[in-house]
């Protein structure tokens, strides 16, 4: 299976965080699903005219290939003329169209590529950026709602600020061994693979979430929802249960989830590290719970935290121990 | 008289052109054009002053830490706070892992495939060298992605993940490292020594970094299996320590408390550092502007129409003249032997920044490990660092290319400037005013270029190891 990457309005962190794909090297682990680069900007050897030989032929169907990855938002400003970004002396939206139209399969790599990045979430859109086939969480972008790529399938949507390795090389070798239908994506095209779980689940603050025993500064142990800006309950993505760099999340580094694979995280309303409350109460509920139902359960489980996790909550390390039982009573 | 253009200029971060005048196959003249606009600092403006470390660490996917860093010190900066010495430790081991993964990274990925281009076939080291380092499938390209993974797990204990953590705080860190966790990073360290000792520099850091000229670096480089030895071998053969010398100074802001904030010109003599000294031109910049401007004061305004422009980066200087930014720069300022006998006899070239890179990878390892025997779990590793409502601040730190600043004013609690300039914004700058190139403008000039050329371009280009994405912020 061979896959065309090309790189616009973003950072380059999701190529790099994917190069970072554990246990086996990218490249081995790849070339073994059958899986190669036709060009990619960060690692081919063809640079210059070699490098734009091969865009071009990928571009008239003179060479074939699969699956076209863009990491990056589409930039169509200043004034719709896509000058914000050039490829060859061409706007990067043009060969974006051009290639998408040769795809069988089109994955937007990253929520720059999937919902339009930072500049569009924010007022006035200065760069005029758009995802691949969204304006932030409204079907349309460069693309167009209707677009479908050779597969029939619309945009598939690797949304993440980075995406997890795993989410892409897993997505890649599902293609390449089952291939991708329509179920396997959800309701904003987000493979399901990583999509169907939340942040939440396998979260390592689980016990202080269950007693709302919450963390009231940085490098707190508590959990960070109450105070700390913390979206894990409504994010989408498995990020407690899949190791970033062997060990981490972002719960584990001691930081709240943004929420960054759900279009719109870019502006949420407050600032990032806080948490919105009416009348002391966070206003971002976990998605599928009633409100009353939450505040019920809430005061009931902060009326019987144990004193345990209530100290530790505003530590940052363990002050009180679980406690030990003797004779196994 | 031919134009040459090259681009996209790949295996750099972020997108690049390099426009070339060629004459008699000799460059006269380069235009470097960064042809991606990010325009992050006006969007900065308006924010919560704390969003900028959600946001300016997305600016890049391969320095997001060194962002992360220079937003935290400016904060640090407006708050009047210093983290505990827990924080700070953890911050140079996040910090330093970013920076040694990124030294490797250009060296194996991006810079040493380019000698495996079929221009170099009838030499005696091409073959071992296309074994070793052909993108994608050298044998000593997995065992390097594989060794990078597993350093990069000391980021995952210290800030949950990388690139684009949220755990560097003006305070200090929001992860305070558990004894247990504490022993999981000392072995990742001897791990990642085992490598590095191994594959990268077949010798003990220690007795590389205590080499102290260039005729020693050959005699050591002569019977060495490793890959950096191979490298100068080939670098020995093409002259690379001749070619790419660039600007007349070079500038650091200063790392770890180890190596010195400064600049020096062509006699290596420090200067202490003066940022009063900065400001950023736009004369050949797609944006607006009548006067350079110190970026305390500096602006970031779109003006896509502009003739006499041909990039959308920003030209800074140092007290006028044009700087060049990055690790050697940095261990210059810092006196290191070696570089200063490279240096002394034939200026920066593209041999001399490869070493600089891999000097500083020996150099920095052995000193994380003692920063993670410091570490003291139980003790503090963030303070409370509350924001004033208006007022203004700097944050400088050094990236793995070099120096970063961010200049901060905040106004009734919100961001109502922010200005970044970036190691290769210097590096990679345009013509100025008074129409004096780049530090890589001027590298270039002199090089063959143009049908049958020797990719000596390539070679230049990179040895600065550009990160565009940054420049264009």
């Amino acid at each position: 299976m061979k896959v065309l990457w090309l790189q616009s309005g973003g950072c380059g962190g999701c190529t790099q965080s994917l190069l970072c794909h554990e246990p086996r090297p990218l490249f081995d682990e790849l070339r073994d699903a059958g899986i190669e680069f036709v060009w990619h900007p960060a690692l081919s050897p063809e640079s210059g005219e070699e490098a734009l030989a091969v865009l071009e032929a990928c571009a008239d169907g003179s060479r074939a290939f699969d699956v076209l990855c863009i990491e990056g938002a589409m930039l169509r400003g200043p004034n719709g003329s896509g000058r914000f970004h050039r490829l060859a002396g061409r706007p990067l939206t043009e060969w974006v169209r051009q290639l998408a139209a040769r795809a069988s399969h089109v994955f937007a790599i990253g929520s720059c590529t999937a919902w339009g990045g930072f500049s569009a979430n924010t007022p006035g859109n200065p760069l005029e950026a758009c995802g691949l086939q969204y304006d932030v969480e409204e079907p349309g972008g460069l693309l167009g709602a209707a677009f479908r790529a050779g597969d029939g399938l619309p945009v598939v949507n690797l949304a993440g600020c980075p995406t997890h390795p795993g989410w892409i090389v897993d997505t890649l070798e599902k293609l390449a061994c089952d291939g991708l239908t329509a179920a396997d994506l959800d309701e904003f095209g987000r493979p399901l693979l990583y999509a169907e779980q939340l942040v939440h689940h396998g979260c390592p603050r689980n016990e202080f979430y269950e007693f709302k025993a919450s963390a009231e500064k940085h490098s707190d142990l508590g959990c960070l929802m109450e105070n700390l800006g913390c979206k894990g309950t409504q994010a989408h993505a498995d990020c407690n249960t899949r190791p970033w760099n062997g060990a981490g999340s972002c719960l584990k580094g001691g930081y709240a989830c943004i929420a960054c694979t759900e279009p719109g995280f870019e502006a949420p309303g407050h600032a990032f590290q806080e948490t919105p409350k009416l009348a002391g109460i966070p206003i971002g509920l976990p998605t599928d719970m009633p409100k009353a139902w939450f505040v019920a359960l809430a005061a009931l489980s902060k009326s019987a935290t144990p004193k345990r996790v209530r100290d530790n909550a505003v530590e940052d390390h363990t002050v009180i121990r679980p406690s030990v039982r003797k004779g196994g009573k | 008289m031919t134009r040459i253009v090259l681009g996209p200029f790949n295996r750099v971060e972020g997108d690049l052109e390099v426009q070339l005048e060629v004459a008699a196959g000799l460059v006269q003249s380069a235009q470097v054009n960064s042809p991606l606009f990010r325009g992050f600092e006006p969007l900065l403006i308006g924010r919560d002053p704390a969003d900028a470390l959600v946001i300016v660490p997305r600016i890049c996917g391969i320095c997001s830490v060194a962002q992360s860093a220079a937003a935290a010190a400016a904060l640090a900066d407006l708050a009047g706070v210093t983290p505990p010495p827990n924080g700070r430790l953890a911050l140079h081991l996040t910090q330093a892992t970013e920076n040694l993964a990124d030294h490797l990274t250009h060296f194996y990925l991006f810079f040493l495939p380019d000698f495996c281009r079929p221009a170099y076939v009838d030499r005696s080291w091409h073959a071992d060298v296309v074994a070793r380092f052909a993108a994608q499938r050298g044998s000593s390209v997995g065992p390097w992605l594989q060794a990078r993974a597993r350093f990069f797990h000391l980021a995952g204990f210290l800030a949950g993940r990388w690139p684009h953590t949220l755990a560097i705080q003006p305070g200090g860190s929001t992860k305070a490292t558990t004894a247990a966790e504490r022993i999981r990073l000392l072995a990742l360290l001897r791990e990642f020594r085992s490598f590095l000792e191994n594959r990268v520099f077949a010798d003990r850091l220690e007795h590389f970094a205590a080499l102290a000229d260039a005729d020693t670096l050959s005699a050591w480089a002569a019977g060495n299996p490793g890959d950096l030895a191979l490298f100068l071998r080939l670098a020995g053969d093409l002259g690379l320590e001749r070619i790419g010398a660039g600007a007349e100074r070079f500038l650091s802001f200063g790392a770890y408390g180890l190596f010195p904030a400064g600049s020096c010109g062509g006699d290596l003599a420090v200067d202490p550092l003066d940022t009063g000294k900065i400001v950023e031109d736009v004369s050949h910049a797609w944006l607006a502007g009548e006067v350079p401007l110190a970026p305390a004061v500096g602006e970031t305004l779109v003006a896509a129409d502009k003739p006499a422009a041909y990039t959308w980066c920003k030209a800074p200087r140092y007290g006028g003249a044009v700087a060049e930014t990055g690790a050697l720069a940095r261990q210059l300022i810092d006196g290191q032997p070696l570089l200063h006998d490279l240096v002394g006899r034939h200026g920066a070239s593209v041999t001399a920044r490869i070493v600089a890179r891999l000097l500083e990878v020996a150099r920095l390892l052995p000193v994380m490990e003692s920063w993670a025997q410091a570490l003291r779990p139980g003790e503090p590793f963030c303070l409370p660092a509350p924001l004033p409502d208006t007022g203004t601040a700097v944050g400088l730190v050094e990236a793995a290319r070099g120096s970063l600043g961010h200049w901060l004013s905040v106004r009734r609690g919100r961001i109502e400037r922010y200005q970044i300039i970036a190691p290769t914004t210097w590096n990679f700058s345009p013509r100025d005013a008074t129409g004096r190139p780049g530090a890589l403008e001027q590298a270039l000039v002199g090089l063959p270029a143009g049908e049958g050329a020797l990719p000596t371009v390539q070679h230049v280009v990179r040895s600065f190891d550009p990160c565009m994405v940054c420049t264009v912020h």
